[in-house]
């Protein structure tokens, strides 16, 4: 039988030899190779989250701010002469002038020092308060307890939920039904009551147990606090990480990860709660704003930090007896209060609208 | 249905079990007896005084003894002034309920208004306007708008008399208290009415020729009310919490300030009394919320 003159099929799918020759089969040349390389970096999610972000002038206009804020109460201590807890002396001696000073004003004691040694003092920028404590270091010490009490309670929010979400939405079932349950109780516990009932208790109850020990500077009231965001305050991250993952977790590349053997702990740090990350950032975010406000609500109760040491909240608080005198005391940390929420919430909103490309 | 409902009211039930248990056993937790004063009394009194008020029992019997006078409408006695808890609870509650109604009522009304206002001029100037406001509104703490307002309107313009209970004049602890909730609302509003009016049956109504105004109304703003009804539960407890500051700062004498006063005094009866209450408000509040959304809404699948 001669090949050739066979006749194909025009269905057959058998490659026709007969159109291709020798030069077909050579190996490509260099100039050849080079035309398939990748003309652009290829974007991975987070680039593109960050791409977007940068086009929305409220979150960069917030994260300037913050950065802004962060900066001065790191940098501040070093240059200003004067502690939080100071009463100011001049010359090792008390002065009774210096309280109640205006805006970048000395008292005539330092005025005088001043013309006699010729040494320049450093100005009190914000004034001095009713025990003539330097204004100013007692906001930048202020704005840092409020931060860092912010900033730790939604760490520690993120971190339970995280492991609490995870646990009940992976495994399902009677465990799942178990544990949400113990969220719904929680959830429906009104938790600023608790918290302001927790804190009375553990004023009294924590009051002998933390003297001397790294914790009794910080304060009962802080530690109660802290203690009761970490008992309450988490359920709602919990149900929102269970959400995310009672989705995720039926996709397919879960589904082969346990095929090859992967243990449940792996698939769900590597392959579970990478895919939540977008999800769990943005609530961190709204997270501090709230914790904030929850410590400056305290303190402004009397239920905050202990004096000395002073919080946005309780230094609004504390000017409230002289705010017809001096209103600037008391205007000075309810802006800065305003200004650091705000500009959470709006980077916690740029947040959203640049990584959960899902809400639309 | 009805098993939603009754498994709500079960949970509802629970939880303020649970609030007794904290309440109570917290309180318990705190050292020293109300009976231990500075100056010593004679052992002999102080155990009357504490076989007068069970104090002498074990602490799960005081705990059955503290439930079965609590449902029975015994709140305990003040230790500060002596008298029934119960009645000075109510009678300072219906102040703090005045107060509460008012910002809750006007929070509500202005935050749909507002709300709808922004969804129909979307990003127009009244949009960008509302919005820079609320989101304004939504980062001021309670605390900080409340003595601002004194401190502008009061004390410095002189606008509004300083609250007394000869001259009461609601106006600025009302607003103090309902910005948060108003602006909170009118973002709700704002997202549910763009929603609305994207679903296709108010294309269908339009195209049908009803009214813009009728298509606004009846159509688009029934049905963006619907998310609105979740925020009434965390209003309630947001309204009743922040009242505690507003009044204290208005020198108000409603349940707020009486808490807060009691804190300082440690008139632990007291805060435990008012803790209780405050917090069967939260649950009812919460819990009338979910059935009301539910009901409303039958598309609505809660677990």
């Amino acid at each position: 039988m001669d090949n050739k003159e066979m006749k194909r099929s025009f269905l057959s799918a058998q490659v026709d030899v007969s159109k291709f020759n020798a030069s077909n089969f050579e190996k490509a040349t260099d100039d050849e190779k080079r035309q398939q390389d990748v003309m652009g970096e290829s974007t991975t999610f987070f680039k593109d989250g960050m791409r977007r972000l940068r086009k929305n002038p409220l979150a960069m206009g917030s994260i300037v701010v913050l950065v802004a804020i962060i900066l001065a109460i790191l940098i501040a201590p070093h240059f200003v002469p004067y502690s939080y807890d100071e009463v100011i002396t001049v010359n090792g001696q008390r002065d009774k002038t210096m309280t109640n000073l205006d805006f970048m004003c000395y008292s005539d004691k330092e005025l005088a020092y001043m013309e006699e040694t010729g040494e320049d003092l450093f100005p009190h920028i914000f004034g001095t308060d009713g025990l003539g404590r330097d204004y100013f270091i007692r906001v930048i010490y202020g704005t840092r307890v409020s931060l860092a009490v912010g900033v730790v309670a939604a760490l520690m929010v993120v971190l339970i939920g995280i492991i609490y979400g995870s646990v009940a939405g992976y495994f399902g079932g009677k465990i799942d039904l178990v544990m949400m349950r113990i969220v719904d109780i929680i959830y429906s516990l009104p938790d600023m009551l608790i918290i302001i009932l927790l804190s009375v208790v553990l004023k009294e109850v924590l009051a002998g147990k933390l003297a001397g020990t790294v914790f009794s500077r910080l304060g009962t009231n802080m530690i109660s606090m802290f203690i009761v965001f970490g008992l309450l305050y988490w359920v709602s991250m919990a149900r929102l990480i269970r959400g995310q993952i009672l989705t995720i977790k039926n996709n397919e590349y879960v589904l082969a990860a346990k095929c090859i053997g992967t243990p449940n702990r792996k698939i769900l740090t590597k392959h579970i709660l990478p895919n939540c990350l977008s999800v769990i950032i943005i609530t961190t975010a709204l997270q501090i704003p709230s914790a904030i406000f929850t410590e400056s609500y305290l303190s402004f109760l009397g239920l905050g930090v202990s004096i000395p040491l002073s919080s946005l909240g309780s230094l609004a608080n504390d000017a409230r007896a002289g705010m017809q005198s001096y209103p600037a005391r008391l205007v000075i940390p309810a802006v800065i209060i305003c200004l650091i929420v705000l500009a959470l919430n709006l980077l916690g909103d740029g947040l959203r609208d640049a990584f959960d490309t899902k809400l639309d | 249905m009805a098993k939603y409902i009754s498994k709500r009211i079960l949970l509802a039930i629970v939880s303020l079990w649970i609030i007794t248990l904290i309440t109570f056993f917290a309180m318990n937790a705190i050292p020293g007896g109300p009976f231990n004063k500075e100056k010593a009394t004679d052992p002999a009194v102080i155990q009357q005084l504490e076989a007068r008020y069970n104090l002498d029992k074990p602490l799960g019997e005081q705990y059955r003894l503290y439930m079965k006078n609590l449902l029975h409408g015994d709140w305990g006695i003040s230790t500060k002034s002596g008298r029934p808890i119960w009645n000075d609870m109510i009678e300072k509650f219906s102040v703090s309920a005045g107060l509460g109604l008012r910002a809750a009522v006007i929070a509500i009304i202005f935050g749909i208004i507002l709300g709808a206002i922004a969804a129909l001029n979307r990003n127009k100037l009244p949009d960008r306007l509302i919005i820079f406001f609320t989101t304004l509104g939504t980062a001021m703490p309670s605390f900080v708008l409340a003595t601002l307002l004194l401190l502008v309107f009061c004390l410095k313009l002189g606008l509004f008399p300083v609250f007394s209970s000869e001259n009461p004049n609601y106006t600025l602890p009302v607003i103090a208290l309902a910005v948060y909730p108003m602006a909170y609302i009118t973002r709700l509003t704002k997202t549910s009415m763009l929603d609305a009016l994207n679903q296709d049956y108010i294309r269908t109504a339009r195209a049908k020729g009803v009214s813009r105004t009728k298509v606004i109304f009846v159509h688009a703003l029934r049905n963006a009310l619907i998310p609105v009804i979740t925020y009434v539960g965390p209003m309630v407890a947001y309204i009743l919490t922040g009242s505690m500051v507003v009044e204290n700062i208005f020198t108000i004498g409603g349940l707020g300030s009486t808490f807060v006063t009691s804190i300082s005094t440690r008139d632990y009866p007291t805060i435990m009394a008012v803790t209780i209450f405050l917090a069967m408000l939260m649950v009812v509040a919460n819990l009338l919320t979910d059935i009301v959304y539910k009901l409303v809404d039958p598309r609505i699948k809660l677990d």
